[in-house]
């Protein structure tokens, strides 16, 4: 395979919700082009989300490419180089740089569904990369419908012409060949100089069982070829090109990778952490003169700890964050230690999908049960004595006497919403010290932008907006600056004795309200002991609300004879797995149940 | 590996007889009604296979106690019994001061038969009196009067040396002073001996499916706990103090063949639907036979036994047991025989722990005991020491 004249090439994103039909409208594409024989095809839907996880929640992950071969009706043959990128707000970024890796979008919407906070938030940064955006409107055979007002509502909301947007039904094929004609016909060809020094993007990179790292590259000027010695700008690494090729979507070795090509290398490189998304890739003997603007070191805003429910599993939760890691740059760990939850992890994460994303994976691919704490923000404080700190886990916190003032992140998140819903969201943000900015309608929907503290979003606010919503509302956030907040620091106390795992901080204004409903959850969740448990919520000293788990009286089997052994042997056994999976704090069992549904609480 | 499975105690032999005349609506036990008569001589046959069989596994013990247990035992014809205890007789040693006990319904048609089990070898009856309350017994679907079950319980005292009744307490409805009046009463009726039983409703009885439905309300664990503390009171002032959760007797008199099951000792389970624990090799087996009447008869006759059981306990399940039936007692257990049982002693903080509750005791012999205020918490007691 050689390098494609530059002219005949085209690279492509889509732009689109959670379920509006991306990754169908991929595989149509890929399909059309023979990129996959239809046996290939079958039971592999959506060729591009390759975990388990991205395949069941419809979102991905990783960017992932594929070339496709196209004649087009001027009877020439064209690159297509489809980019799939992660589509969540939590990896921002990197939507960012798969984007930069192209010229031009498609914005698929779904005709019945219309445009989503998400689909905004991603449609702006296509555009901020100078893309030519063409609309297209997905799902035209769902008898819900309504192509033309969606057509409206893209023109009034992104104000985008949407009058020759193409109308499709990914799922039936119909008009889907349009899609491929437009991409050549109204998307711009790259430009690049083949005989400049090497300038590429990484684009993004994962971990290979087989090949070590690969890592996805667009080639802005220069070619690059196996047996090449390239550098990374940011990281000042070096090495030797093994391999160089492209996904069709299988990977394909290739001779090399010309101005404005997709595709991948490999190079010995033992860690992705060793790649870093966004940084330039050149000639390490004949470097270009500066690299690629818009590199960000991945930087966790959410943290939280992970502790195996069984102390015994912790190596095995040791050796999985290792091996999480090889293939996730963006998720850190640190050891740490708590009282109440014995050895486990502090962890960093982009953002609350990835948290959950990756305690899922450990979970699944892992067979590994967590107790996660309460997620947290980074906090900077500035202390009396003029020093500065940034805290990620409440348990850190200074003597409240030595702290001078705490400043906690804050967001600006854009939330649409069908209007019969608009009252709860409101009021949801509101509840949440939230700050509205911005009300406008679209149709019967709304669009509301609030500036949020990022500790009251971290705290179970995207299940709460999608249960006051019905599932309807879509919200989309990025991180602003840090203010100036009244915090304290509250702690939940179980007979008397504090469990850090339980600690958080809170706004002052909140903390009696979260406390109290705290403790209410705990009183449900602890079973009852041979003597009464106090719970308390308290700050400092002061305890803010109490609830109490009676002692229970009776437990005791009435009946138990020679046959009725082996019956209560098992229930016994049942009852010892029970207590495994429970935290003794002092005298008091507490169930692992308890750690998940007291910080899910509805304040 | 050898352990300390039998502890060279006791051994007992259970016999089931797993019919009824009718179905109690609280019992889970494994009972049957049957309209067509009992082939009681095919049955014999088969009972004596099964203890030939069990013989040969556990030979040369001396038997202590046999107890016919149901069902109702107490509808066997006594010739029936007779065969039985001759089988058992066959194939064993039987301990000259053997404790044997046959569950018996307090009617009058029962009491005829008396004398005659007394005659094949019965030493103790145990009585299901259940109630000295008519209304009571109707709602828990006995079949006899309260004046019927006192006067089989007079026939009894005639016959055997040594003779019990059951009551059951936290009925719906059961106040703490109309209980102890009648605990009172039966207290005065009975020599020795008397089970007293908190009504637990057992899933997939008619009992359940009325509480389920809100048709029957049993009283809460504050108030069930009331009556069980009137029950200890009352029994202990009166001489008959518990030696076990349920059981209230006068020392020495307690029931051999139980203590067997509690102490951890060896015994064979005979008939439809019997458990037994057997040493054999070094290891202590769980055995449990087919539960079908009709379908165990068939096993033996055709396999010369009911077995669908039959497994060696591993270290860990036979101190869980040794734990969870010893602690029953008053007497609690010897902690040396859980280390030696385990290969691992009790978990020292957890017994500390229970200690300043106040829920279990070391006695000065070094035994370990639930104490008074634990007994009502037996089973979380149970959990707490054997995690």
């Amino acid at each position: 395979m050689t390098a494609a004249p530059i002219e005949n090439i085209r690279n492509f994103a889509i732009v689109a919700h959670i379920d509006h039909g991306k990754s169908t409208l991929a595989d149509r594409l890929i399909q059309l082009t023979g990129g996959l024989t239809e046996r290939e095809m079958v039971g592999r839907e959506q060729v591009l989300d390759s975990m388990d996880i991205e395949r069941e929640r419809g979102i991905t992950i990783k960017a992932q490419t594929v070339r496709l071969a196209y004649r087009a009706r001027d009877g020439k043959d064209y690159v297509l180089n489809l980019i799939d990128t992660p589509g969540h707000v939590d990896f921002a970024y990197e939507v960012n740089r798969s984007l930069a890796a192209c010229e031009g979008s498609l914005l698929v919407v779904d005709a019945s569904q219309g445009v989503e906070a998400q689909t905004l938030a991603n449609v702006y940064q296509a555009l901020d990369n100078n893309h030519e955006v063409v609309p297209v409107l997905n799902k035209v055979d769902l008898p819900a419908a309504e192509p033309d007002k969606v057509k409206q509502q893209i023109e009034d909301v992104i104000g985008l012409d949407a009058s020759d947007a193409i109308l499709i039904s990914a799922k039936t094929g119909e008009n889907v060949p349009e899609v491929l004609e437009a991409i050549v016909t109204r998307l711009p060809p790259p430009k690049g100089d083949r005989d400049a020094p090497l300038k590429a993007l990484l684009v993004d990179s994962w971990y290979d069982l087989y090949l070590g790292v690969v890592v996805l590259v667009r080639i802005v000027d220069g070619t690059l070829r196996k047996d090449q010695r390239i550098r990374m700008i940011q990281t000042d690494a070096s090495y030797e090109v093994d391999r160089v090729g492209v996904f069709t979507p299988k990977l394909t070795a290739a001779e090399q990778l010309g101005p404005g090509e997709i595709g991948f290398l490999t190079a010995s490189i033992k860690e992705v952490a060793d790649t870093r998304v966004g940084d330039t890739i050149t000639d390490d003997r004949k470097p270009c003169a500066e690299p690629l603007p818009g590199f960000r070191p991945a930087i966790p805003v959410v943290f939280c700890g992970l502790f195996p429910v069984d102390a015994a599993n912790f190596e095995d939760l040791r050796a999985a964050m290792g091996k999480l890691r090889l293939n996730d740059a963006s998720f850190t760990y640190e050891m740490e230690t708590s009282a109440a939850l014995g050895f486990g992890f502090r962890c960093g994460f982009l953002g609350l999908l990835h948290l959950e994303i990756i305690q899922e994976r450990l979970a699944r691919e892992f067979d590994l049960d967590l107790i996660a704490t309460a997620p947290s923000v980074i906090y900077k404080m500035v202390l009396t004595d003029g020093k500065e700190i940034e805290i990620h886990n409440p348990v850190d916190m200074p003597d409240v006497v030595k702290i001078k003032e705490i400043h906690e992140p804050w967001i600006e998140a854009t939330v649409m919403t069908p209007d019969e819903y608009l009252g709860a969201v409101l009021k949801l943000c509101q509840d949440r010290r939230g700050v509205q900015k911005e009300l406008t309608y679209i149709g019967n929907r709304a669009l509301v932008k609030y500036e949020l503290p990022l500790n009251e979003v971290v705290f179970d606010f995207y299940d709460r907006l999608k249960s006051v919503s019905k599932g309807y509302a879509s919200f989309d956030y990025h991180l602003t600056d840090y203010r100036e907040a009244d915090l304290v620091k509250m702690q939940m106390l179980v007979n008397a004795e504090p469990v850090d795992a339980l600690s958080m901080l809170v706004h002052k204004t909140r903390a009696e309200a979260r406390g109290r409903a705290m403790a209410e959850k705990l009183k449900e969740l602890i079973p009852p002991h041979m003597f009464q448990i106090p719970i308390q919520a308290a700050i400092g000293g002061k305890v803010i609300a109490r609830e109490t788990v009676r002692a229970f009286r009776k437990d005791v089997t009435a009946k138990c004879y020679g046959g009725d052994v082996t019956r209560k042997r098992k229930l016994l056994e049942k009852q010892k797995e029970g207590k495994k999976r429970m935290r003794q704090f002092g005298k008091v069992d507490i169930p692992q149940e308890a750690f998940i549904a007291a910080l899910k609480v509805d304040v | 590996m050898s352990t300390d499975v039998t502890d060279g105690g006791a051994f007992g032999v259970y016999i089931h007889w797993p019919f009824c005349l009718s179905k109690c609506p609280y019992c889970d036990f494994n009972s049957h009604v049957r309209h067509a008569a009992i082939d009681e001589t095919r049955y014999v046959r088969a009972f004596a296979a099964e203890l030939a069989a069990t013989a040969e596994r556990v030979p040369e013990r001396t038997v202590s106690t046999i107890f016919f247990g149901g069902g109702t035992p107490s509808l066997m014809q006594p010739s029936t019994v007779a065969a039985i205890l001759d089988e058992v007789a066959r194939h064993w040693t039987v301990s000259p001061d053997v404790e044997i006990t046959l569950e018996a319904n307090p009617t009058s048609v029962e009491a005829t038969r008396f004398r005659g089990y007394r005659l094949a070898g019965v030493n103790r009856v145990s009585l299901g009196v259940q109630a000295l309350d008519d209304s009571a017994l109707k709602q828990l679907g006995r079949l006899h009067t309260a004046r019927e079950a006192l006067e089989a319980v007079g026939i009894a005292r005639k016959i055997f040396e040594r003779y019990s009744f059951d009551l059951i307490y936290a009925r719906p409805g059961h106040a703490p002073q109309d209980w102890a009046a009648e605990l009172k009463r039966a207290i005065d009726e009975a020599a020795e001996h008397l089970s007293l039983y908190q009504l637990t409703i057992e899933p997939e009885t008619p009992f359940f499916a009325l509480q389920a439905a809100r048709k029957l309300v049993v009283p809460d664990d504050d108030r069930a706990r009331d009556l069980y503390d009137v029950t200890r009171e009352i029994c202990a002032a009166r001489g008959l103090p518990a030696y076990e959760i349920s059981n209230h007797a006068r020392p020495g008199a307690e029931c051999r063949h139980n203590l067997v099951y509690w102490r951890g000792h060896e015994y064979a389970g005979i008939g439809p639907g019997a458990h037994g624990r057997l040493g054999v090799d070094g290891r202590r087996f769980a055995t449990a036979t087919e539960k079908r009447p009709e379908a165990w008869l068939a096993r033996v006759e055709s396999a010369g036994h009911g077995l669908v059981t039959d497994e060696p306990l591993t270290r860990e399940e036979c101190a869980d047991e040794f734990l969870l039936m010893g602690l029953r007692l008053a007497e609690g257990i010897d902690p040396e025989r859980y280390a030696t049982l385990a290969g691992r002693p009790l978990d020292a903080g957890r017994i500390a722990t229970l200690h300043a509750e106040g829920a279990v005791e070391t006695t000065s012999e070094g035994r370990l005991r639930v104490t008074l205020s634990g007994f009502p918490v037996l089973d979380a007691v149970v959990a707490d020491l054997a995690a």
